[in-house]
């Protein structure tokens, strides 16, 4: 067990970063003995929540990447038990080959079986096959109190507290997890170019029920006619039959390598009015406007962002932030607004994401919800983006609507109510297994998730 | 805590009757701004101040009596805040003196006055909370600078080589804190309407508190380690400072 200094945590955004000690176990046992000495404290895995959800001022962060083992495989059920440090890269790495692949990923391989649970994540299939928290039978969650085994029939209010609980009810140690059977290591992709957002709603509404997969990438910068032109990208595993005969002796390959990473920070960011319009430009043009069946890596469908290490750099010392929301069906007006909003702010957002949601979970704080999901990638800096964010919360609250927490770094706390309707019933589960409220983020005490501290406020005399 | 956008939840102020923090506290109550410590020397004053930050939405402000000369305070004032706070966001540094600069009028009371006033004093209690917000692991310092202290004048010499004094020790403050979550932001604001230039002519580009405030909201906002209020500030005084003596000395008020 290493215990380190203070030291300077910061999200996959690199700002506002704050200093807590560094904890580093390697066990569920250190953890429970860590936790049991920490006054505060909060888990992190991997650092690619883009906001404070993995930081915890003056206390002390727990940093789970020393669990990294794989436990127990049954080949035949597909079911896996790994550490909660465990990254996806590294159980696909296993898995893969033995013709399983998780149920649910995320845009990027490099976030740790933990963190995925704890912000309950969504991927391209959410609209047909749901969050991860469905897929997880078990989990090992050290509290207050010490380990503790919980699942959907085994302490359910906690559980589900747990999906999308932003690590706030204990630190993940362990997760018993339902993977999928894959034929191959390959994605079966048709593409489609769609010239504005209406046409490329209208795409995805009528035609994603075809798709185990479904997503569409959309220039959020360009104005007028063209805006929202977008990439409609949609697949599923493909079948051996599908493949090259080279790729058949070897269906399930899966070795993705990082080529290249951003060696240094550049000191403006890279992603600015100047590039912007050059680079959306050429990815949409390069697009095919239809084509189908064609054959993917994994990586390159799933994760194409990884293939650039440290991509994060790019957008210099300021840094960025994420905003991602989703508005229930019938309200696409607000998916509009926000993109126009942000234009109107001069804030040049990089390639969007649109997605269906399909039904939620039953955990109290997870993020989907039947509707749309858009998320913006933003440089820091401008003097414009909080009140033009502040406008889109306000908007997306409106509409029913939410921003996810995993990304989020910014969102006024008088809207977590309204856009988490069940946030008092998590506190409650969060207060009943943590009554001193150790654990704590900077993402909770910012947006209150957790209690409010005891106050011992006494006013000063004057 | 603050946010992604640099938006503080909590702050406390010393010098809690300058009008320059008052507009920028009542422009970030507009944001996340929600309780407020405010720390002077005069209780009608912080009163005051206080019942202003209220109607502008802040419910939760509290007052304390401080003189930003009793340096043997700091430490003590310091945990008041935090009691009261329970994190502290953002650390505005305000407190100041105008005085006289005129030869036949100063004496070594008023000049040391003046200096404390402005300088040490406001430099021991920014230690005090740069110690304290240390062990919190972030928070940001806003310190009222002045142009005067860019070069200073024979006009307000003293306040100037004061301000001068406080914008060294703030860099240098700011280069020492990199790497513990804490940061500081320097305010060089030309001549603003306010109480401590009441009745005195204006300066050519005079600026109002509440600009100053918004300068500073926005500074918050971008990052910026060193604000200019107005920005245009920054082009004369990288002309002003190559200004030969001989020339610099003639120019009046």
């Amino acid at each position: 067990m290493t215990v380190g200094k203070l030291e300077i945590f910061v999200g996959w955004g690199r700002n506002n970063g704050t200093g807590a000690k560094h904890l580093k176990p390697r066990n569920t046992k250190e953890v429970a003995s860590l936790v049991e000495r920490s006054p505060r404290c909060i888990a992190r895995g991997l650092g690619r929540a883009y906001g404070d959800a993995a930081q915890c001022a003056g206390g002390a962060v727990i940093d789970c990447t020393g669990l990294g083992e794989i436990l127990e495989f049954d080949v035949g059920t597909g079911v896996i038990r790994v550490e909660a440090g465990c990254s996806l890269d590294e159980l696909s790495r296993y898995s893969v080959a033995r013709g399983w692949f998780v149920p649910v990923t995320p845009g990027t391989a490099f976030v740790t079986i933990g963190g995925a649970v704890a912000a309950d994540v969504h991927g391209k299939n959410h609209h047909r096959e749901g969050s991860i928290a469905r897929y997880v039978e078990e989990i090992c969650l050290v509290t207050q109190g010490g380990p503790r085994t919980i699942g959907p029939n085994r302490d359910p209010d906690l559980f589900w507290a747990t999906c999308g609980g932003m690590g706030l009810t204990g630190v993940i140690t362990e997760v018993s997890l339902q993977l999928m059977p894959i034929a191959t290591s390959s994605i079966s992709v048709d593409t489609d170019r769609a010239r504005d957002l209406d046409s490329c709603m209208e795409m995805l509404a009528s035609g994603d029920e075809n798709y185990r997969y479904s997503v569409a990438w959309v220039d959020a910068r360009t104005r007028g006619r063209g805006l929202g032109r977008s990439i409609v990208t949609r697949g599923d595993h493909a079948k051996v039959g599908d493949l090259v005969s080279t790729q058949r002796n070897i269906p399930l390959s899966y070795n993705p390598v990082q080529r290249v990473r951003v060696p240094f920070t550049p000191p403006v960011s890279m992603v600015n009015a100047l590039t912007l319009p050059v680079f959306n430009a050429l990815w949409y043009h390069k697009a095919p406007k239809h084509r189908l069946r064609e054959i993917q890596s994994m990586n390159a469908y799933f994760y194409p962002l990884d293939m650039l290490g440290d991509w994060n750099r790019l957008y210099g010392p300021k840094g960025f932030t994420q905003y991602q929301m989703v508005v229930p069906f019938g309200e696409e007006h607000v998916v509009r607004y926000t993109i126009e909003r942000l234009q109107e702010a001069g804030c040049p957002s990089a390639l969007g994401v649109l997605k269906r949601f399909g039904e939620g979970g039953p955990s109290p704080l997870s993020f989907p919800m039947p509707g749309w999901t858009l998320a913006l990638d933003i440089p820091l800096g401008s003097a414009e983006l909080a009140i033009a964010l502040d406008d889109c919360d306000r908007h997306v609250a409106n509409a029913g609507g939410r921003v996810y927490l995993a990304k989020d770094g910014r969102l006024r706390p008088e809207l977590m109510r309204e856009m988490y309707p069940r946030l008092d019933e998590f506190i409650e589960i969060c207060h009943r297994t943590d009554p001193q409220g150790i654990f704590v983020s900077d993402l909770s005490r910012r947006i209150g998730l957790t209690p409010a501290p005891p106050t011992h406020r006494k006013r000063m005399n004057p | 805590m603050n946010d992604v956008t640099g938006m503080p939840q909590t702050a406390v102020v010393i010098g809690g009757g300058s009008d320059i923090a008052l507009a920028t506290l009542r422009s970030l109550a507009k944001r996340r701004l929600r309780r407020v410590v405010l720390l002077g020397r005069h209780e009608e004053v912080l009163n005051g101040a206080a019942a202003q930050l209220r109607s502008a939405g802040i419910e939760d402000v509290s007052i304390a009596i401080y003189d930003v000369n009793d340096v043997g305070r700091a430490a003590e004032i310091v945990e008041k805040t935090v009691e009261i706070l329970g994190t502290v966001d953002l650390v505005f540094v305000a407190a100041g003196f105008l005085g006289d600069a005129k030869l036949e009028v100063i004496d070594p009371e008023i000049v040391s006055r003046t200096i404390s006033t402005n300088f040490t004093g406001p430099a021991a209690v920014m230690t005090a909370f740069a110690h304290r917000l240390a062990v919190q692991g972030y928070g940001r310092f806003v310190v009222l600078s002045s142009v005067a202290g860019v070069r200073v004048r024979k006009s307000n010499f003293v306040y100037g080589s004061a301000k001068a004094g406080l914008d060294g020790f703030a860099q240098g403050l700011d280069d020492a804190l990199v790497g513990t979550g804490l940061s500081v932001m320097i305010v060089r604001p030309g001549f603003v309407h306010s109480k401590m230039t009441f009745g005195l002519k204006a300066a050519p580009m005079a600026v109002t508190p509440e600009a100053v405030g918004q300068a500073i909201v926005r500074g918050l906002e971008t990052g910026a380690s060193v604000v200019w209020a107005p920005s245009s500030l920054f082009w004369v005084f990288a002309v002003l400072v190559h200004l030969p003596r001989r020339l610099w000395r003639l120019i009046p008020g």
